[in-house]
């Protein structure tokens, strides 16, 4: 019963904040929102007994990715969204034919409800002791693999968001152009 | 223990935790206003109580009474939320912290703190990463220049020492086999060598402890760290647009998670509250909290004098020194941590 | 006791919610935020079936999604600065032309 009342509880929360991140028209509301559904998505995660995973969800997702977002928008500060002709149509024929589906998906789900079963509450299996033992024994390779893709991520990040002159500064010698040394040379303006 | 006195002793401790997390709080401006003075050749207050003891009560009530300015070109519902964020996650993570052992009134026992979690240390580390909201929502709500780069310039530096505040602390997990705060602490009791007490700082973890705490004076921004909120830089970088009570709040929020990392540093490092027990079984209970606090006494006095001694660092040695020395550093740690507990086992 | 299709039907709800946003809006961060709201509702799925087969594949399956995400998002968002310098707008109808 008590584990019914938390599981809507949050679960509630979490489509609210879904909702809410397709209302708004800032995206830094919407920010704030997936911020609310990772949240209850990790007191959900608790809910199933994985623990660790629920506590890596809000490091990593919550207070590392989410905040990476939070100073992305805060630097471009494009401002709220306006409704283009391509969006009213999207929004026009995309909500109604998702929704169908979605309802249908949903129906075949419950409908199954005989045949799976039931998660009990409190059970807290998902210790850090059995996870790291796969993680490290049997997933080693994805787990090497996962370790070069985010080093791979951090040096292309590095290298798309800086300018271009300060890369054109480290690559050039200290040389100044031939544009420039041509104007010292002449001593014309133009 | 029946559900109702688990819950009434639940709450109990809860109220009394937070209460005194919250003197605490007060008393540590205290403690640094009197320490940075008598480092400066002054006296810091003295006028109100004995040695100024009664200040933070009249700082208190100064911020109550203050008005309360809400000017009229920031973004309200975010204005007000993000001191209430940054109170609440500095707060909140002192409910898995250990004070000390079992202690047992009448037919009751309970150990003396709010929650022992399996994953204690995970939960305080994911409390902190939360807490980066508070400040960036401050800085982007204020519409003022100084305060949107103020906050990009401080939630950036947390979440980058965040990531070498952890490893710091894998090398301890790694020695204690456990990340439930309770089992770490329990790990450094006893002796080695028949007198050096078997802290981890003494242990193996040297330079994790020394690496932490840099970590934890750049995760809290405090000098040298304190660029963001640098006075003659920034104005007040992410606070400049916040009077009274929400201000006093930031105050509340920042001198909290001092006063979490300082316990996290003697709980991971100094042993938590293992030290010399001796007397009547009435002072025995009460030792070991008062091992504790000592140690933690003595992390905020290490903050505040690190704090009047050096002066600050610019924002590119800041970061450059958080990625390229600090994190090659710690990691290296793990490295060896781990081949030597391997080795011996 | 919550029988498991509850969880999925959550999931379910996330994702759809994801896909309506991908489709529906034009700001490109809050479309990479659509994603993230569908790689979670996935999440939740995996977990839901490791809680029920009592098997913590599902729950390690989860750390990599996890490690794609924050990877993606990294790069996303990197490029994402890269295209404000040059156009100057954030709205993904606007950037319809190879060169400006």
């Amino acid at each position: 019963m008590l584990h019914l009342i938390l599981f809507l509880f949050f679960g509630a929360i979490c489509v609210a904040g879904a909702v809410n991140l397709l209302v708004q028209s800032h995206p830094i509301n919407s920010a704030l929102s997936l911020i609310v559904v990772m949240a209850s998505l990790a007191a959900e995660y608790l809910l199933l007994g994985a623990e660790f995973v629920a506590a890596v969800q809000v490091i990593v997702y919550a207070g590392a990715i989410m905040v990476l977002f939070l100073i992305t928008i805060m630097l471009l500060n494009a401002g709220k969204e306006e409704h283009t002709k391509g969006s009213r149509v999207a929004t026009l024929i995309g909500v109604p034919g998702v929704a169908i589906g979605a309802v249908l998906v949903a129906w075949t789900l419950v409908g199954r409800l005989s045949t799976t079963h039931s998660v009990s509450i409190g059970a807290l299996w998902g210790a850090p002791n059995d996870i790291a033992r796969l993680l490290f024994r049997d997933f080693l390779l994805p787990f090497e693999v996962t370790s070069v893709l985010i080093l791979i991520a951090i040096m292309g990040a590095v290298v798309l968001a800086s300018r271009p002159e300060a890369i054109a500064r480290r690559h050039h010698s200290t040389a100044p152009p031939q544009e420039s040394r041509e104007l010292v040379a002449t001593g014309k303006d133009h | 223990m029946s559900i109702t006195t688990f819950i009434i002793i639940s709450i109990i401790k809860s109220v009394a935790v937070v209460g005194v997390l919250l003197t605490a709080v007060a008393y540590s401006v205290w403690l640094e206003r009197k320490v940075s003075a008598h480092i400066q050749n002054r006296w810091g207050p003295t006028r109100v109580g004995p040695f100024g003891l009664l200040q933070p009560l009249a700082d208190g009530v100064k911020f109550i009474f203050k008005e309360d300015l809400t000017q009229p070109h920031v973004y309200k519902p975010l204005y007000i939320a993000a001191p209430i964020i940054a109170v609440v996650f500095a707060i909140t993570s002192i409910s898995v912290i250990p004070f000390g052992n079992w202690v047992e009134i009448g037919p009751w026992g309970t150990y003396l703190q709010i929650t022992d979690l399996n994953i204690g240390l995970l939960v305080v580390l994911g409390i902190t990463s939360m807490g980066v909201y508070g400040v960036a929502l401050s800085g982007w709500s204020s519409n003022n220049k100084y305060s949107l780069l103020g906050a990009m310039r401080a939630s950036a530096q947390m979440v980058s020492y965040e990531v070498s505040l952890g490893l710091s602390l894998v090398g301890v997990v790694i020695m204690a086999g456990s990340l439930s705060l309770r089992e770490i602490v329990d790990a450094q009791g006893g002796v080695f060598w028949h007198f050096i007490p078997r802290w981890n700082i003494f242990h193996g973890q040297t330079l994790a402890f020394f690496i932490y705490l840099i970590s934890a004076y750049a995760e809290t921004n405090r000098t040298p760290f304190d660029l963001p909120e640098a006075e003659s830089e920034l104005v007040a970088g992410y606070h400049t647009e916040y009077s009274a009570m929400k201000f006093a709040m930031f105050f509340m929020a920042e001198y909290a998670n001092m006063l979490t990392v300082a316990c996290l540093a003697t709980l991971m490092f100094l042993g938590g509250w293992h030290g010399p027990i001796f007397g009547p079984p009435i002072l025995q209970a009460v030792m070991p909290v008062f091992w504790f606090c000592l140690k933690v006494f003595f992390f905020m006095f290490l903050y505040v004098w690190v704090r009047w001694t050096l002066p600050r660092f610019r924002y590119d040695q800041l970061m450059a020194f958080g990625w390229k020395v600090l994190l090659p550093l710690a990691v290296a740690n793990i490295v060896y941590t781990a081949l030597v507990v391997a080795l011996r086992a | 006791m919550v029988p498991l299709s509850y969880y999925l039907v959550l999931s379910g709800i996330l994702f759809v919610c994801g896909v309506l946003g991908f489709l529906i809006k034009r700001n490109i961060i809050t479309i990479f935020m659509s994603i993230e709201l569908m790689l979670n509702g996935v999440n939740l799925s995996f977990v839901a079936f490791a809680a029920q087969w009592h098997d913590l594949r599902g729950q390690v399956f989860v750390f990599f999604v996890m490690v794609v995400a924050a990877a993606e998002a990294a790069v996303g968002l990197a490029i994402i600065i890269a295209v404000y310098r040059t156009r100057e707008t954030l709205n993904v109808d606007q950037v319809n032309l190879l060169k400006l």
